[in-house]
């Protein structure tokens, strides 16, 4: 049976599509079977990020109203053989998935992929609690910043009460990623620091992204920063990140600045 | 003061962490209430309603949280007469 997780957060916009994408990826590329399944009915973007917007044809919604069978939505990636897609749908109608649907389909997944990723809608709304639903595990991606980590202690409230595992009376395991680290804002106490999120939210960390254009480039490629940029700081923390989840015990380092004494004089950023 | 903080910007982290930690601290403890008010606003109307027909707008439900004290305020519009009948066409 394979482990479901979900990727989540309050805020939007912190790197949920990005992170779901780059630590699929990764798990993938060490043989693991994967799928990744994007929840975001309506707005969707993990075909993109992925860069398969072009081969959507069926989608979530269409399995589970049973116009299409799971085998015929879920693309396959064009890299990594293991790695699959399972698109959302931009229909408008938000009530598209039922929760009988989405734990079917999630079943199904589970008793053929070893991980199945839900990348989540934002917000605190159906679609992000129908996307926490069924999973076994959440990575909570959190910017250092108030307002995404007032949103992720929402979520992490959510997720202790309304999945399955928590009305079952279990645990839900859950993980903090730290995405778009700046290590020089924090060194000058302008950012929040990782002791701070992790002393508030109080949930183990799974790994601290460090901002990188390269990240944003992987986007515009539409690849994950794990396949296009492996030897990229991003791409490292997410591998190391993706090899936390999968159990390994790998102590997280957090990024500092090399700064000269210039840099240290007149107070600006050594990247 | 060190000369040097002259040229050093207020950290802001040190503030932001604070204003968290009241804040969350105070979104938690509403949190394990489920929403007693509308649970409350429900059961009221349901209550009422076997009695009176009354319109979901005319039960206002509010509470008020203090330091030793809350308050819960529940105003509650009952119309005077029943609709008048239908006058039966003749």
């Amino acid at each position: 049976m394979g482990k479901v997780v979900v990727v989540t957060s309050g805020k939007g916009g912190v790197g949920k599509t990005t992170s779901t994408a780059a630590l699929g990826a990764a798990v993938a590329k060490t043989g693991k079977k994967v799928a990744l399944v994007d929840f975001d009915v309506g707005l969707r973007n993990l075909d993109l990020i992925m860069g398969a917007e072009r081969r959507v044809v069926f989608d979530l919604v269409n399995v589970i109203q049973g116009t299409a069978k799971l085998s015929q939505a879920l693309i396959r990636d064009k890299r990594v053989d293991t790695l699959f897609l399972l698109p959302a749908s931009q229909t408008r109608d938000k009530d598209a998935l039922t929760e009988e649907g989405v734990g079917e389909v999630i079943d199904k997944l589970r008793s053929v992929f070893d991980y199945v990723f839900c990348d989540s809608p934002a917000g605190i709304e159906r679609g992000a609690q129908l996307a926490m639903r069924f999973a076994d595990e959440a990575v909570i991606v959190t910017n250092p910043e108030v307002s995404s980590v007032r949103d992720s202690d929402r979520i992490i409230g959510l997720l202790d009460a309304r999945t399955m595992r928590a009305e079952q009376g279990e645990q839900i395991a859950k993980h903090v990623l730290v995405t778009r680290y700046d290590a020089g804002r924090a060194a000058r106490g302008e950012m929040l620091s990782i002791d701070d999120v992790l002393e508030i939210l109080s949930v183990p960390l799974l790994g601290i992204i460090p901002e990188s254009q390269d990240v944003l480039r992987a986007s515009n490629l539409g690849s994950p920063v794990t396949l296009s940029e492996p030897l990229n700081s991003a791409a490292k923390a997410y591998i190391e990140a993706a090899r936390r989840l999968e159990g390994e015990e790998l102590p997280v380092i957090v990024p500092f600045e090399r700064k000269g004494f210039l840099d240290r004089l007149l107070g600006r950023r050594a990247a | 003061m060190n000369l040097l903080d002259i040229f050093k910007r207020r950290s802001s982290a040190p503030v932001a962490r604070e204003r968290l930690q009241v804040l969350l601290a105070y979104e938690r403890r509403n949190r394990s209430q489920p929403d007693l008010v509308s649970i409350l606003r429900e059961e009221i109307m349901a209550v009422i309603a076997k009695h009176v027909q009354i319109d979901q707008d005319y039960l206002q439900v509010s509470m008020e949280r203090g330091e030793t004290m809350s308050t819960l305020e529940i105003d509650i519009q009952i119309p005077n007469k029943s609709p008048a009948p239908m006058a039966i066409a003749g």
